[in-house]
């Protein structure tokens, strides 16, 4: 019982039903498996799937990052640049385009975090294509991004404004405690908001494959592109605009 | 009514309670397509603004997405964490 509700506070133990009980637990296919258990004094840390596939995307950008880094160092300016070398500058220069349409001047102080945390969402989202189980559907992958973000605004906000970045808080006195709620609220709607589209994606691909064989030979494509490929590319967008809006907000003059 | 256990109607109650909660889908539906629809006539009016009007409205839609995503997160955790046992 207490378990249950302590489990649903913290949505990232989906995996708890493969954990505890055992006789009520079916295991459907889009739910975080438990892998392997330590117990280090009282607590027990789980290495669940999350966790693999957190390591292969981050292996993935890791490998793709050094590959771009050795052929644009090797690169001269005379040169005709190779595939990979035009790629990678299109996609920095429609990151730089995205990141200055919205913050002007103050892009290059932040463009290198969102254009990490574009990318990052983008190949985490995009991995239900490839047989993993995304990691954003993880509430625990979520949540620190949002406060991360929260981080930063408050941060970037008492640097630029001083102690008017709190009193600019209660500035009609009243309503001092729902401006405080509104700012509490930033972090966990950003990291619901990606969590609850690409959960509720992957919970639907999994039903999808639980129809019966004969039913499941084209529609699943169709769903992947939805589900993951559209989804995924704007919900990548949304969080890193989100991001950069919110800054901006504070930063702003 | 005698074959029902304590149990299995708590579960009948949940798998009700989610198909409840689901219906927060109704407001952000309403709203999306009205974000679509004022972005479609702002392209109409103004073409060249195609860029801008796009992503402006996709902002708003994923903001105004999230009540209905509280409600999903309601129904997930009914349905499959099962908090009530």
């Amino acid at each position: 019982m207490e378990n249950g509700i302590l489990y649903a506070g913290y949505m990232s133990s989906m995996c708890a039903a493969s954990t505890n009980a055992g006789s009520d637990s079916e295991d459907f296919s889009f739910m975080i498996k438990l892998l392997k258990e330590f117990k280090i004094g009282g607590t027990t840390l789980n290495i669940t799937s999350t966790h693999i596939c957190l390591l292969i995307v981050t292996i993935t950008l890791l490998v793709v990052s050094v590959i771009v880094n050795r052929i644009v160092k090797k690169a001269n300016a005379s040169d005709t640049p190779g595939t990979i070398q035009n790629i990678a500058e299109m996609v920095v220069e429609m990151l730089n385009n995205m990141v200055y349409s919205s913050m002007g001047k103050e892009t290059k102080r932040f463009v290198n975090y969102i254009s990490t945390l574009f990318i990052f969402v983008l190949f985490c989202n995009i991995s239900g294509l490839f047989g993993l189980r995304a990691p954003t559907a993880d509430y625990g992958v979520t949540l620190p991004l949002g406060v991360i973000t929260f981080v930063m605004i408050h941060y970037c906000g008492i640097k630029k404004n001083k102690m008017k970045h709190f009193s600019d808080m209660c500035k009609p006195v009243l309503l001092t405690p729902i401006n405080v709620i509104g700012e509490l609220a930033v972090p966990i709607s950003l990291s619901l908001r990606l969590f609850g589209n690409i959960m509720s994606g992957t919970v639907l691909m999994g039903l999808i494959y639980m129809l019966p064989r004969y039913v499941t030979v084209g529609i699943p494509a169709v769903a992947h592109v939805y589900f993951d490929i559209f989804s995924g590319c704007i919900q990548a967008y949304v969080i890193s605009m989100l991001t950069m809006v919110y800054i901006t907000d504070k930063i702003g003059d | 009514m005698d074959n029902i256990t304590g149990q299995e109607f708590i579960y009948a109650m949940s798998a009700i309670g989610a198909g409840i909660a689901m219906i927060a889908g109704v407001g952000p539906g309403i709203g999306q397509g009205y974000a679509a629809g004022q972005a479609a006539a702002a392209v109409g009016r103004n073409p060249g603004a195609k860029s801008d009007i796009t992503s402006t409205m996709l902002l708003g839609q994923a903001v105004a997405e999230t009540t209905g995503l509280y409600g999903l997160a309601v129904a997930i955790i009914l349905m499959f964490v099962k908090p009530f046992k």
